[in-house]
């Protein structure tokens, strides 16, 4: 008997199943901090300490969040539109360079108010463009996007190299980076915005992109549900036959779809270079994009979930930090461990548990009054 | 220019193709089982960096090299079980999976060495016993006095290890699998139309357990070839994106065995050309940036996807879950 044509209530599709998904990641990573000696427990406790424990952590814990709320939109966007885009690491490295090339050029002249708008627009317009290419080859050509975003992951990682190592690196240094860009350029840090109102707290790497981050969301949602296009996206994403019937151009929505995709992994330069490094370095993605993907299947393409995945990864990212120092048998990599479990059971396994809870469901349902919905042949 | 151009510095470019070329043929044999029988492989780099870990682990704690093998491929094609658990069994995304395994694999590697041996993530370097080693092949020398071909055999194709060989024989066995056999056949079949295969009376998810049982193998023995042949010991993130290459080539061959081959050559080719052009000038181009050719396999896979250099058709049915009852 196939499972996968009865329906669940709400709160079990939404809620339970996915929060179960994540306990299972977690149950397995916690196997894996026994199987090296440590106590799970324990590693638990001090995660949750080094994040939430004092402001400096809780300080760390939003600017990785950050991050991960900018790619994770990225990923649920294009999902929507069933696109995957792998290529969200790529993206925010290239917006980098949009940066980097725009302020080398303007920052002595521009004031604050100007250059700031400035350079997040750069970070957009070289993310989506660094996602066009696949995105117009998908389209047109009929190219894989997941191949070809993988292939520009590693296009942009080299063109990178090379640019810093042999253009746009300061003149005189050593290391691979360009020149410190002017003041103005740089995006207020979150306790210097927090002591004129007279707030004190310690300084971390928190910048007003946080903010960025949440409007972001705003928009997105608005984007997805409250719009023609996001309509049109959806719908393109449900079933390309409709779209075409209802007149949706599919191939447009792809281009569309992956453009705000990149421009949204391309915010993660902001957050790092204008946020945080005020200076364009090597391989200041961390990752992050990939961490996109997981955020997304953990909060199953809604921003508000997004938000939820991202500051979660974002406990794990600056409580495991806390976490090597303290177990030193337990290194930073647990992390992107944890990563691979979530992304396994939030992802490729999230209908596992499902035909057993569709059992129990049938079992212990409230109301078996509705005539049956036609899911019980064969 | 003269010294870059000499038989000898040809020879040993060559002979360098070979030695870099090797995880990347596997890898795309690996690859073209499994995509031919309807299920995208992303994972190749996870399965190959797992395998290198337990073979550099194996080897360091039980001396041997065989050990290491057996352990690699049995991590290996636990890994792939696990793939295709997710998607043969449980229906779920291709791509999800294969990302999920190489994120997995790309932590846990770090995690486990380092809290089993205190290297940094390393294991620790390999006596030449618990390795595999360079041979010279039986007869090498009677013939080592033939022009061209003498020398060739000579520096080139002799004076490998014995995965150099298990690579170089991985090609004909898996276009004689695919191609003569009726294991082959099905295979085929059930990656371009599964109801067909279903209904002549085979079982899909059967067919496509093997295949990628068969790619853990072959990632298995290649990543046993990066740790214990290659190198004297694991280090961490030593796969580097060689099983993305290895995806590339067998796009590049549209997945075909011999058309995969050649193009990992060209990419190892490649890869040995840029170490020797690193701050060389060619006469009338300049210096040719590294990060150019390191980047000229990915380029070309795109080219190609795009249809410009002919057209890369996959597998009918790769990557859509089959669903016996609809």
């Amino acid at each position: 008997m196939s499972t996968s044509n009865i329906e669940l209530p709400a709160w079990i599709e939404i809620l339970l199943i996915p929060i179960l998904n994540i306990c299972m990641a977690l149950f397995f990573a916690g196997l894996i901090i026994f199987a090296i000696g440590e106590n799970p427990i324990d590693a638990v406790r001090i995660m949750l300490t080094g994040a939430f424990g004092y402001d400096e952590g809780v300080g760390y814990t939003l600017y990785y969040t950050t991050n991960f709320i900018f790619t994770g939109l990225a990923v649920a966007i294009a999902f929507h539109a069933r696109l995957f885009n792998i290529g969200g690491e790529g993206q925010a490295y290239f917006a980098g360079l949009g940066i980097g090339l725009t302020f080398l050029l303007l920052d002595g002249m521009l004031p604050a108010i100007l250059l700031i708008p400035i350079g997040i627009l750069a970070a957009a317009l070289f993310g989506a463009l660094w996602a066009l290419i696949p995105a117009w080859l998908q389209a047109y050509r009929g190219s894989h996007i997941v191949i070809t975003t993988i292939m520009f992951n590693f296009i942009a990682s080299s063109l990178m190299v090379y640019l810093l190592v042999n253009v746009l690196i300061k003149p005189g240094s050593m290391s691979p980076e360009t020149r410190e860009f002017s003041e103005q350029s740089w995006l207020p840090f979150m306790h210097d915005v927090l002591s004129n109102f007279g707030i004190e707290v310690t300084r971390t790497p928190l910048n007003m992109s946080f903010v960025l981050a949440l409007v972001c969301c705003l928009v997105v949602w608005i984007y997805i549900w409250k719009t023609r296009w996001g309509y049109a996206l959806r719908t393109a994403g449900q079933s390309e036959a409709a779209a075409v019937y209802a007149g949706i151009k599919p191939k447009r929505i792809i281009i569309i779809t992956m453009c705000i995709s990149g421009a949204l992994a391309g915010l993660v330069a902001v957050n790092e270079i204008m946020g945080v490094h005020h200076r364009l370095i090597l391989n200041f993605t961390a990752g992050y994009g990939f961490t996109g993907i997981a955020v997304a299947l953990m909060g199953r393409n809604h921003p508000l979930g997004i938000i939820m995945a991202s500051l979660l990864f974002g406990v794990l990212y600056q409580g495991g930090a806390e976490l090597a120092f303290e177990m030193p048998k337990i290194t930073r990599e647990m992390v992107v461990a944890i990563q691979g479990l979530i992304i396994l059971f939030s992802g490729a396994l999230a209908l596992m548990l499902r035909p057993a809870i569709v059992k129990i469901w049938l079992a212990i349902r409230p109301i078996p009054s509705t005539p049956d919905m036609g899911g019980q042949h064969g | 220019m003269d010294s870059l151009l000499n038989a000898q510095t040809v020879l040993s470019t060559l002979d360098a193709t070979l030695r870099v070329s090797t995880p990347l043929i596997l890898c795309a044999m690996a690859g073209l089982f499994s995509e031919r029988s309807g299920i995208i492989d992303i994972s190749l780099e996870g399965k190959m960096l797992s395998a290198a870990f337990a073979s550099g682990a194996l080897a360091a704690v039980t001396g041997s090299a065989w050990i290491a093998l057996a352990g690699a491929i049995i991590t290996s094609i636990l890994l792939s079980l696990l793939h295709g658990f997710a998607c043969i069994t449980n229906r779920g995304d291709q791509v999800v999976s294969g990302l999920a395994i190489n994120v997995l694999a790309s932590g846990l590697t770090i995690v486990l060495g380092i809290a089993w041996f205190s290297q940094g993530g390393q294991t620790p370097a390999l006596a030449s016993e618990a390795r595999f080693m360079p041979f010279e092949l039986p007869l090498i020398e009677s013939i080592a006095h033939i022009p061209f071909i003498g020398p060739f055999m000579q520096s080139v194709i002799s004076g490998h290890n014995l995965l150099v060989y298990v690579a170089l024989l991985a090609v004909p066995l898996t276009w004689w699998i695919v191609y003569k056999t009726r294991f082959g056949l099905q295979l085929r079949a059930v990656g371009e139309n599964p109801l067909a295969v279903d209904t002549a009376g085979i079982s899909v998810s059967q067919l496509r357990y093997k295949s990628v049982m068969i790619a853990g193998i072959l990632c298995g023995i290649a990543g046993t070839y990066l740790a214990i042949a290659q190198n004297a010991a694991f280090a961490r993130e030593m796969t580097a994106g060689q099983g993305y290459i290895a995806l590339a080539a067998m796009i590049f061959g549209k997945w075909r065995p011999v058309p995969a081959l050649l193009a990992c050559l060209m990419f190892g080719f490649l890869d040995a050309v840029s170490i020797r052009l690193q701050g060389v000038a060619l006469p009338g181009i300049g210096e040719v940036p590294v990060q150019l050719i390191q980047a000229l396999p990915y380029v070309l896979t795109v080219v190609l996807l795009a249809g410009f250099i002919g057209k890369a058709v996959a597998p009918k049915a790769i990557g859509v879950p089959f669903v016996k009852e609809r």
